[in-house]
């Protein structure tokens, strides 16, 4: 068993700097790696390039990067709920690459699988696909996408063991299983860090060759953004 | 003419039983509360899960289980739970039977646009590309006109573009429209509104071809 374990946060992070572009998971506030995200924020990490869905809330997530201004580039699909993050990118201070949801799993995977680039629709006749290779296939257009080349991805599992395999939990798994080694290293979080042989192995959603470094995290606030419920 | 629920409740009369539905933000996810109860049907939350149900009973929500629209959801026996690459997988392999999205404008040929306002409102596409780039049948849920009065069924959208010639039909709180070749062929009229105020009401070429019969909700 290759051991893939840390003492904790900070080890986790060691490497981390200036300029860095960093892939980081969740849909929403779901599925994302609060603990890895408070230390960016500890280390004030600054001109950062995120590729993240999402961008968090203004108090929340990756809100908590943009509010002290760490990041200069943001790669998501949606970033309607977060108003400092409208703020930065209409005065000129942050840099926005809105990319279609589809596509930006596409290119995280194909960064984890070696894929240099994929065709894919979404965007055809767009201005996503402005100064991209397109190509008709079977007489369908589509647009050349290329993979992300990233320095870290921060991932958020349910469970996990010390060789590195890891199991989601719910809609919290998400981008989580594709930015696992779509980066140089990939830092992965986890509710319960448990020993090697205690995760079935046909249950496993990520083997451990995809993640160089694992850790139990601490304190999970799992917030949710939108709370709707019914009467019984 | 309809309220949101009204164009809901037409709408859910296109969901066949065996459909695989993808619902948008907005007037779309009502839809599911007006499914026949006699047909099989799945929902899909392009964030990664098939067999959505409701919501959850209050104290039961769980931050590991939402929607699109980042709300607190259930799953039904027989849901699954995936990432976004075979989510979109399903989506662009066109194995999600419909697609039922809101729009700010719609084109006489088919395009579509819901994403972005230029200098106002840029908030990002989400899934709303992949899904009209892909699916072969996509009902469009809106009003018929904006805040203004101005039409959204117009020869050509004004605003910047989610997708090409790729929108099958529209409903809207005044008529059923399908979209053809030749322009916005007019099927159905809502209880009450006439084939004038549906072409007062259409920038966009408006076919009437005989009579137009009301919606039967």
């Amino acid at each position: 068993m290759i051991k893939k374990t840390v003492k904790n946060v900070q080890e986790a992070l060691e490497g981390v700097k200036d300029g860095m572009t960093m892939m980081l998971g969740g849909f929403g506030l779901s599925g994302i790696p609060e603990n890895s995200i408070s230390e960016l924020v500890k280390l004030n990490v600054k001109d950062l390039t995120c590729i993240s869905n999402n961008a968090g809330v203004d108090d929340f997530g990756l809100g908590l990067l943009l509010h002290k201004k760490q990041i200069k580039k943001m790669i998501s699909s949606y970033v309607g709920e977060n108003a400092e993050f409208e703020r930065q990118m209409l005065s000129g201070e942050l840099d926005v690459e809105l990319t279609p949801q589809g596509t930006l799993a596409a290119k995280c995977q194909a960064a984890q699988q070696g894929y240099p680039a994929v065709y894919t629709p979404a965007g055809y006749g767009t201005e996503v696909a402005e100064g991209k290779e397109t190509r008709d296939f079977d007489g369908k257009m589509y647009v050349l996408e290329h993979a992300y080349k990233a320095d870290f991805a921060f991932v958020k599992a349910w469970k996990g063991d010390e060789a590195g395999n890891l199991i989601f939990k719910g809609t919290a798994r998400n981008f989580n299983p594709l930015m696992c080694g779509a980066a140089r290293i990939t830092v992965v979080e986890v509710e319960e860090l448990v020993k090697p042989g205690e995760l079935d192995p046909n249950q496993i959603h990520i083997p451990g060759i995809f993640v160089q470094r694992i850790f139990e995290g601490k304190n999970y606030e799992k917030r949710i953004e939108q709370r709707t419920v019914r009467q019984k | 003419m309809l309220d949101k629920n009204g164009i809901a409740q037409r709408i859910a009369q296109e969901i066949q039983d065996g459909y695989y539905v993808n619902l948008g933000i907005g007037i779309p996810t009502l839809v599911a509360n007006f499914v026949r109860d006699d047909i099989n049907v799945e929902f899909q939350s392009e964030n990664g899960i098939l067999g959505m149900g409701p919501f959850p009973f209050d104290g039961e929500e769980d931050a590991d289980l939402i929607n699109a629209g980042k709300q607190t959801i259930t799953a039904l026996p027989g849901a699954s739970f995936f990432d976004s690459a075979m989510s979109f997988g399903m989506i662009r392999g066109q194995h999600v039977d419909l697609t039922i999205l809101g729009a700010m404008e719609v084109a006489e040929n088919g395009d579509i646009a819901n994403w972005k306002i230029p200098g106002k409102m840029v908030k990002g596409m989400g899934g709303a590309m992949d899904l009209v780039a892909s699916a072969e049948n996509i009902i469009v849920a809106m009003m018929h006109t904006n805040r203004a009065g101005e039409s959204k069924l117009l020869k050509r959208c004004s605003l910047p573009l989610t997708g090409v010639g790729c929108v099958t039909k529209i409903v809207t709180e005044l008529a059923v429209i399908q979209v053809t070749d030749k322009g916005f062929k007019l099927l159905e009229r809502a209880p009450g509104v006439s084939v004038e105020d549906i072409k007062k009401a259409t920038e966009g070429t408006l076919i009437v071809e005989g009579d137009i019969p009301e919606m039967k909700l």
